[in-house]
């Protein structure tokens, strides 16, 4: 098999803080190849962002990254130097993050922020007129990625102020931004929570097309099942700092195996039947108004204080004597159905009909 | 099913914009334009559009917590927009709200037992030990510990939280709760629980609930009638079930199908997407409110606001409804 693009081993981010040291990701494990979208889903709390911020090494104070690997096309992005990070951020990995109407900047165009990142890369060499030259350079190129991502009239919207956006077109240009380099591995820290559910489609249809297009690989964080359901390839759940179960998407949502995402999964009001494509307008019919949905007892465990054994065992319906006394390692549970990605899973019911990988 | 509790008619409500250094003339927010509905006793109408629709400014309006530019609301048969505030004090037992934010809408100072006894002292309904002994069964019912009565929010989780909101709306036995999106700032597997328990509570008290919601799914799961808002106006109202499964309104097809599905056997990569974006409530589009973003637009949707057409307990405000079949 071929070299995995991105690929996270053992890595451990902890927290200082007043209750004590917390591993907000504890002992993740995950990759991400070429041209693959995965999904990274979980609750607040679960790790999800700490392990998205901790690939480009944002993690700050009293964050700090404590152990593991993050191998980025086999070079340790831990091992790096500061100055060789501002190389990787941006232009081989850039993000995108979810709140569109805070992570730009007010007093710049929207243009001249997604420029920056060109500029920042390909600043123009030291002879005369060969800044400005990078600069309209780089004016042009933004323009065309407005183009791409779907902003009307980029010319004009390249000279607009955050403010003037809708959040819709706020995301695109984040987007955009994300974009401008080429980069191989972008991360979508929750691209569409802040957005209307009609815009949220436009959205993640953008940037499935824009995949398919460029090839990058996207590693898409989110809380909801229903985006990582149409969106992902392979998906790892995480719940209290660990990956709980991981599979290809048709796998992990036709042959669930984690109580917790099982009752994740359950949790979502839903319709039994989906909208057949040909017929927009029929629809099956909704389970009766009144009927109790399944729910999840208990509350997310406090970081500091993590019942022994495994995590989920407080609030688990099918939890046995040796969940609350040992932590379960991930076992291999088969291929399954969809791309013959491995199935793994972090509970002991499938302790003996598989064998531990860890 | 009973009767009317609550009767909207021709409800509007309009914000004024701070007058801009660069336009002369004041602009307004047209959050609400227009609405009439009318909730029966035991039934649970959800509100739901996208931002900026005037969902939970209608919500407000029928409770009377602002007051309505225009329209009146009546409360089971008396009108109360035009009562003084002691008469609507009074009519206030009845009518409750629970906040969207478990964080912010509960005082960061105050102890549980004030937060949920404050509205039986407001209306001097019980005091002292009998406080304690009503917020203590109170907290039974919304399935917290009794021994939290004396802990302050911040000890407390999310989930947690929204059943002290609850709690709190519980407290003077109303009958009309409107619910502003309860669940959306909750986790997935503290919104079912939060679900159930306004369903069980529904059963117990007798309850109506207003439920402002943009998750359409938790809206299918809860409500009896559903009504479809676009910048300030009803787009389609009617029966839960049938607008779900035979949208009459455009954009209540596009609403419904945009949802994301927890399936992947359910992706295709043909389906039905809206374009465009929410236009401006200052300036809302002439004619349609939604032509700007409809995709079977025609000529007349431009100029002309469709006439609210009404048949077999269903109401549509297009040109061109789609055929119920």
């Amino acid at each position: 098999m071929e070299q995995p693009l991105l690929e996270i081993r053992n890595l451990t981010t902890r927290f200082h803080t007043r209750g004590g040291m917390l591993n907000a990701a504890d002992d993740v494990s995950l990759t991400v190849n070429k041209g693959e979208i995965v999904g990274v889903v979980g609750e607040s709390g679960c790790g999800k962002s700490v392990t998205s911020l901790s690939v480009l090494r944002l993690v700050s104070a009293p964050g700090e990254i404590a152990g593991g690997s993050i191998l980025f096309e086999g070079e340790d992005l831990l091992a790096k130097t500061r100055t060789q990070m501002l190389q990787v951020r941006g232009k081989d990995i850039s993000m995108i993050f979810q709140e569109p109407m805070t992570s730009l900047n007010p007093v710049y165009t929207v243009g001249r922020q997604v420029a920056e990142a060109l500029l920042v890369h390909n600043p123009g060499s030291g002879r005369p007129g060969s800044r400005k030259q990078a600069r309209k350079d780089a004016r042009a190129e933004a323009i065309r990625i407005f183009g791409l991502v779907g902003i009307s009239e980029p010319e004009s919207r390249f000279d607009s102020y955050p403010h003037q956006l809708s959040g819709g077109l706020r995301q695109r240009i984040m987007i955009a931004m994300a974009l401008i380099c080429k980069p191989k591995l972008i991360i979508a820290d929750e691209p569409t929570t802040a957005l209307d559910v009609t815009i949220e489609a436009q959205i993640l249809r953008l940037m499935k097309a824009l995949q398919k297009e460029t090839g990058a690989s996207i590693m898409l964080i989110s809380h909801n099942l229903g985006v990582i359901a149409e969106t992902c390839d392979r998906v790892y759940v995480m719940y209290a700092g660990k990956v709980m179960e991981e599979a290809d998407v048709f796998e992990l949502f036709g042959r669930t195996l984690h109580p917790y995402t099982m009752g994740l999964l359950a949790s979502i009001p839903r319709k039994n039947v989906c909208v057949d494509p040909d017929d927009a307008t029929a629809t099956g019919s909704g389970p009766r108004p009144g009927i109790r949905l399944h729910s999840i007892p208990g509350n997310v465990p406090d970081l500091t204080r993590l019942p022994g054994g495994c995590r989920f065992s407080p609030r688990c319906s099918e939890v046995m004597d040796i969940c609350r006394q040992k932590e379960p390692g991930l076992f291999e549970a088969g291929s399954g159905t969809g791309s013959g990605a491995v199935h793994r899973v972090r509970c002991w019911k499938y302790d003996t009909a598989a064998r531990s990988v860890s | 099913m009973s009767g009317v509790l609550v009767e909207a008619r021709g409800l509007v409500k309009h914000f004024p914009v701070e007058k801009s250094v660069f336009s002369s003339k004041n602009a307004v927010v047209h959050a609400v334009d227009g609405v009439s509905l009318t909730i029966r006793e035991g039934e649970t109408l959800a509100c739901v559009g996208e931002s900026g629709c005037g969902k939970s400014t209608l919500g407000r309006l029928l409770i009377r917590l602002i007051e309505p530019t225009a329209g009146t609301v009546s409360f089971q048969g008396e009108d109360i927009t035009e009562l003084k505030a002691a008469e609507l004090r009074k009519r206030k037992r009845n009518m409750q709200i629970i906040f969207q934010d478990p964080y912010a809408s509960l005082d960061p100072r105050m102890r549980v037992v004030d937060i949920v006894g404050e509205p039986l002292v407001t209306h001097r309904l019980a005091s002292g030990k009998e406080l304690g002994e009503r917020v203590g069964s109170l907290l039974d019912m919304v399935g917290l510990d009794r021994s939290h009565l004396s802990r302050y929010p911040h000890m407390f989780s999310g989930g947690q939280r929204q059943r002290i909101g609850i709690a709190r709306a519980l407290a003077l036995d109303p009958k009309f709760i409107v619910c502003d999106e309860p669940v959306s700032a909750l986790d997935v597997s503290i919104q079912s629980q939060i679900i159930n328990l306004l369903l069980e509570l529904r059963e117990k008290k007798d309850l109506t609930y207003f439920f402002i919601s943009h998750d359409l799914n938790v809206v299918r799961h809860i409500s009896d009638s559903v009504c479809v808002m676009f910048l300030g106006k009803v787009m389609e109202y009617g029966p839960t079930k049938d607008v779900y499964d035979r949208p009459l309104h455009p954009y209540s097809l596009f609403l419904i199908s945009a949802a994301p599905v927890p399936d992947p056997k359910c992706r295709y990569d043909d389906k039905l997407i809206l374009q465009g974006e929410i236009p401006s409530p200052v300036n809302p589009p002439a004619g349609c409110r939604f032509h700007t973003r409809c995709p079977y637009v025609q000529d007349i949707c431009k100029h002309e606001e469709p006439v609210p057409r009404e048949s077999a307990g269903r109401y549509v405000s297009c040109h061109f409804p789609l055929d119920p079949k």
